[in-house]
């Protein structure tokens, strides 16, 4: 039998405040609205987050690889954009 | 009637409805239209179970002879279940246990916002941990109904169809006997009927955006309250209580 798929949805999750949306995976869903209900029920059933981000797949523009050595080889041999070259103090965190 | 024995017996017909309903949600799980609502209906039945284990545990220990959640759970037979016969009822389409659901839900959440000020101090604390898990259930439910309803020509006849096979079991949600009726003066339970017109905006609301048609009226089928139930609910339990009947007090 022939079957249309619902579309796919990419689920972001916020873990707590303060920190920034994460992928966590995907889903279908019929909607947006199906999507985030979906997502509450597949991605946060362990107290995964607090906050909930669904995206069309279809809407996400990736990066091919191919494009590899274009893209992110060149950033390896400029180890000047890597801050390397300072003291950080020991009570500074997350850096 | 003392109102100990009226808790107990009003506990035991919280619990039973939300033990059934879990377990009819439960027989879903890996049979869903679709993976990410098998995972939804699973965690309802789980939600529904945890609010049964609450009210048991505490039906078991207002009755005061040492009955746990398990022993009252699993070592009744069906003519001591209290529970609607509407949740005993079993699943048909995926449709049917969504309008199930939702006729449900919109009961339960306002009788749960209800029970939050109940002046009994473990009961108002049982429904405010359900009453948040009641509010997602019944968005998700009714989502589903206007979903349904408002699709295809067959999902909105599938729709129409369960909500003909529901109307019925729904009055016994609104009755009241001597139980209710001592919790009510006591201010531990509302009357069941001040329920109805909060049920009855909820359910006409969706029917509405639904597309279905307008409830109608009907005279009840009742008695799951009152021990009395349907050939269902035998088989249901069989299933449910065969690990502890065959091997009392296993654990794992």
């Amino acid at each position: 039998m022939a079957r249309n798929e619902w579309p796919l949805f990419e689920v972001f999750i916020r873990p707590k405040n303060g920190l920034s949306h994460k992928h966590v995976g995907s889903l279908h869903a019929a909607d947006p609205r199906m999507a985030l209900e979906n997502a509450r029920d597949v991605y946060t059933r362990r107290g995964e987050g607090v906050s909930i981000w669904v995206v069309p797949a279809a809407a996400i523009s990736a990066s091919e690889p191919g494009d590899k050595e274009s893209f992110f080889e060149p950033a390896d041999d400029k180890v000047y954009r890597h801050p390397t070259f300072y003291d950080i103090p020991d009570d500074v965190k997350n850096i | 009637m003392t109102q100990q024995d009226a808790l107990f017996e009003y506990l035991l017909r919280l619990g039973d409805t939300s033990l059934a309903l879990g377990h009819r949600l439960s027989e879903w799980c890996g049979h869903a239209p679709e993976l990410e609502e098998d995972v939804a209906l699973t965690n309802l039945a789980l939600d529904l179970v945890g609010h049964a284990r609450m009210l048991l545990t505490y039906a078991g220990e207002v009755e005061g002879k040492g009955r746990d959640e398990d022993r009252l759970a699993y070592h009744r037979d069906v003519f001591d279940y209290r529970n609607h016969l509407m949740v005993e009822q079993p699943n048909r389409d995926f449709g049917h246990t969504i309008a199930r659901q939702f006729l449900h839900d919109a009961w339960a959440l306002e009788l749960y916002e209800r029970l939050t000020s109940s002046t009994d101090a473990n009961l108002a604390g049982i429904a405010a941990k359900a009453v948040k898990e009641k509010r997602y259930h019944l968005r998700h439910s009714a989502e589903w109904v206007v979903r349904l309803g408002d699709g295809t020509d067959v999902s909105h006849a599938k729709m129409a169809d369960a909500f003909d096979r529901l109307w019925r079991f729904t009055p016994e949600m609104f009755e009241a006997d001597e139980v209710e009726r001592t919790l009510a003066a006591a201010g531990i339970a509302p009357d069941p009927d001040s329920l109805r017109p909060a049920w009855e905006a909820r359910v006409d609301g969706v029917l509405a955006e639904a597309t279905l048609p307008a409830r109608p009226a009907v005279v009840g089928q009742t008695g799951g309250r009152s021990g009395r139930h349907g050939e269902h609910l035998g088989y249901l339990l069989a299933e449910m209580q065969y690990l502890q009947r065959a091997y009392p007090g296993a654990t794992w």
